[in-house]
């Protein structure tokens, strides 16, 4: 006859592990509960970072991210530089450029709600003479009123940013220059161009007519074909400056809303770290756990050995035993995890966004915390001697 | 040819197993099923529990071993059940030597040839009487369907057929003790190790359990008891006393 012990068979297996936990079940609870909140809180911090890029991610995209502005930068000499007057036309005529446009800064120029009003007292806001197409290459919206047109942008009307119109306070019009200038609309915030934002802006002729503006553009706006952005970026500065392409800034503002995506995203690993905390120390308790179970178990370990398992099966047991605790944190932790950032997305109005890789990462570490916790336990349940362990009881 | 080769395993005797069994087991009677020879068993420490023992049992013997606490019969039990290994001398169990054996040979010795009763029944208190014969039977390769038929039947043949969702907090001590024999022979073991069997049981529950060992040993399966109890002893076919590790 061939001694060859039978294979302890995989459904068996589990149901050995669950009858270990099914004996001490509030036990079992709660040294899975460790485990379930290191998981619950990556998942929720991994869901709520996700969930709130998704929210901007969306915003970008509805932005466009082939916005390029161009504005003047320093001379040589230090001293500030203008962009030459034709800069628009000829960035214009750059190939994949879709739509080019401008506004002018009006030095030492400043809007007031009245005519009482001290000079000083100027708000810091600025006065700006506006190209038409601004606002549709910008991406901006109206809060109220209309923007200028070929006839408002003749004559002395302003439209007022989102900051510029709070400050002001609802009027009917803002004293520039020694005169009237009637409020045609204002605007919401522009997320890629926020320094419309406390800018009251007038038609470009208006501001030459009114106000002695010298007709060059401080910041140009331009959208181009997204494939091309970066090799538009290239010649930029040399189209819009020739003689100077030096003294010229180009910028991409959805950098800056991506920037803001990656300065979340530290702060991100710190949580991730406190939740690889919580995790390791849920583990040590599923260790503990099984410890004490192995020290308590010791007559079960010698009847089962008496029944013919071998070292092997015992030590699988054991195993099976820690695995499945862990599994169980791990999956209630992911579903509690699920469950935060769904509530906290829901509160932000953003998406709830948790990816599947974190799902996944979380269920397999605990399989892994599971396996190493409970393999110490297992192999002293394995290395008693069956003869010892019957008699303690 | 070994005479054991024609033991049929437990798995190709689904159809009327018990028959099979014992008829192969007739032809076993009068071959040896343990041999001990010049066994010494010597305890790191230096305590010496049993000095050179010999001992011979036949297939379908029903015998006691009967001695004092310290007189060596729980490391006899320990070495005939192959949970322990000799210092010196050999031990036969079912025609192996132990001393060529793996451990985990020895566990699939155990699995298939050997049952064990324990004085504290050793019952899992969370899983029903079905459930912990059927889970004695875990080590044998049997599929959870054959564990519980099996387990049925074995809990029929010790007559508590009404009994068999009962857990063991239900059952009387009697009863619990009746489940443990079930579960030790459920597997059809040839040989059956009890230890103590009657110790923690009343005089009327003891008797009953040394009733259903003897019919089991009717059937044909060996059986060793091992007890401190003259009176349990004297009520077997033969006894081995034993004192101060050696055979009186």
């Amino acid at each position: 006859m061939s001694l060859h012990p039978a294979r302890l068979r995989l459904s068996d297996l589990a149901r050995l592990g669950g009858y270990g936990l099914r004996s001490r079940p509030l036990r079992a609870v709660l040294s899975a509960l460790g485990i379930a909140i290191g998981i619950a809180a990556m998942t929720a911090v991994v869901g709520i970072s996700d969930s709130s890029r998704a929210d901007l991610d969306q915003e970008l995209a509805k932005l466009g991210t082939n916005m390029l502005t161009v504005s003047p930068g320093s001379t040589m000499f230090g001293k500030r530089a203008t962009l030459p007057d034709e800069s628009v036309a000829m960035i214009e005529r750059i190939g994949p450029v879709r739509s080019a446009t401008a506004t002018g800064m009006l030095g030492d120029t400043y809007a007031y709600r009245n005519d009482r009003i001290p000079a000083a007292q100027s708000g810091s806001l600025s006065v700006l003479a506006a190209k038409l197409d601004l606002l549709k290459t910008v991406g901006g919206t109206l809060d109220h009123g209309a923007w200028l047109n070929a006839a408002t942008d003749r004559y002395p009307a302003v439209v007022l940013g989102a900051t510029a119109a709070e400050r002001l306070g609802n009027v009917p019009a803002v004293h520039i220059g020694g005169r009237w200038w009637v409020v045609v609309g204002v605007l919401q915030k522009v997320l890629l161009a926020p320094e419309l934002d406390s800018a009251v802006l007038m038609g470009w002729p208006a501001a030459t007519t009114y106000l002695g503006f010298d007709g060059h553009p401080t910041t140009v706006y331009t959208r181009s074909v997204e494939s091309q952005v970066e090799a538009v970026r290239a010649v930029l500065a040399p189209t819009a400056n020739p003689s100077a392409p030096g003294a010229v800034q180009v910028s991409k503002p959805s950098d800056a809303l991506a920037a803001r995506r990656a300065a979340n995203a530290t702060f991100d690993a710190l949580l991730l770290g406190l939740g690889a905390v919580a995790l390791l120390v849920g583990g040590i308790g599923v260790a503990n756990t099984m410890v004490i179970s192995v020290l308590e178990r010791r007559s079960e370990i010698g009847l089962r050995r008496s029944q013919g398992a071998t070292k092997g099966q015992v030590r699988m047991q054991f195993v099976a035993e820690s695995l499945l605790l862990s599994l169980l944190g791990g999956a209630f932790g992911a579903l509690l995890g699920y469950l935060v950032t769904g509530m906290y997305a829901t509160t932000q109005k953003w998406p709830t966004v948790v990816p599947l890789w974190a799902l996944a990462g979380g269920v397999g570490a605990t399989v892994v915390i599971g396996a190493i916790a409970g393999l110490y336990p297992a192999i002293r349940a394995a290395r008693l001697a069956p003869t010892e362990a019957l008699a303690a009881t | 040819m070994n005479p054991r080769e024609t033991v049929a395993s437990p798995s190709e005797t689904v159809a009327n197993p018990l028959e099979a069994v014992v008829t192969a087991r007739d032809t076993l009677v009068g071959h040896p099923v343990i041999e001990l020879a010049g066994v010494t068993k010597t305890y790191p420490g230096g305590v010496t529990a049993l000095r050179s023992v010999d001992l011979v049992v036949d297939y379908g013997a029903l015998l006691a071993i009967v001695g004092p606490s310290g007189s060596g019969k729980s490391t006899m039990l320990n070495l005939v059940g192959t949970l322990d290994r000799p210092s010196q001398g050999t031990v036969r169990i079912d025609g192996h030597d132990l001393a060529t054996l793996s451990d985990r040979q020895l566990s699939a010795l155990r699995a298939r040839r050997i049952g064990f009763v324990f004085q504290q029944f050793h019952l899992a208190p969370g899983r029903d009487a079905l459930g912990n014969v059927a889970d004695g039977l875990l080590y044998t390769g049997a599929g959870k369907r054959e564990r519980e038929q099996r387990a049925e039947a074995a809990l029929v043949r010790v007559g508590l057929e009404e009994r068999l969702t009962h857990r063991p907090h239900q059952l009387s001590g009697g009863e619990r003790q009746r489940v443990a024999i079930a579960r030790a022979v459920a597997g059809d073991p040839p040989l059956l190790l009890a230890d103590e069997p009657t110790g923690n049981l009343d005089s009327v529950s003891g008797a009953g359990v040394m009733k259903l060992l003897r019919e089991l040993n009717e059937a044909g399966t060996t059986i060793l008891v091992i007890t401190h109890d003259r009176e349990i002893a004297d009520s077997l076919p033969r006894q081995v006393p034993m004192r101060d590790g050696q055979v009186v």
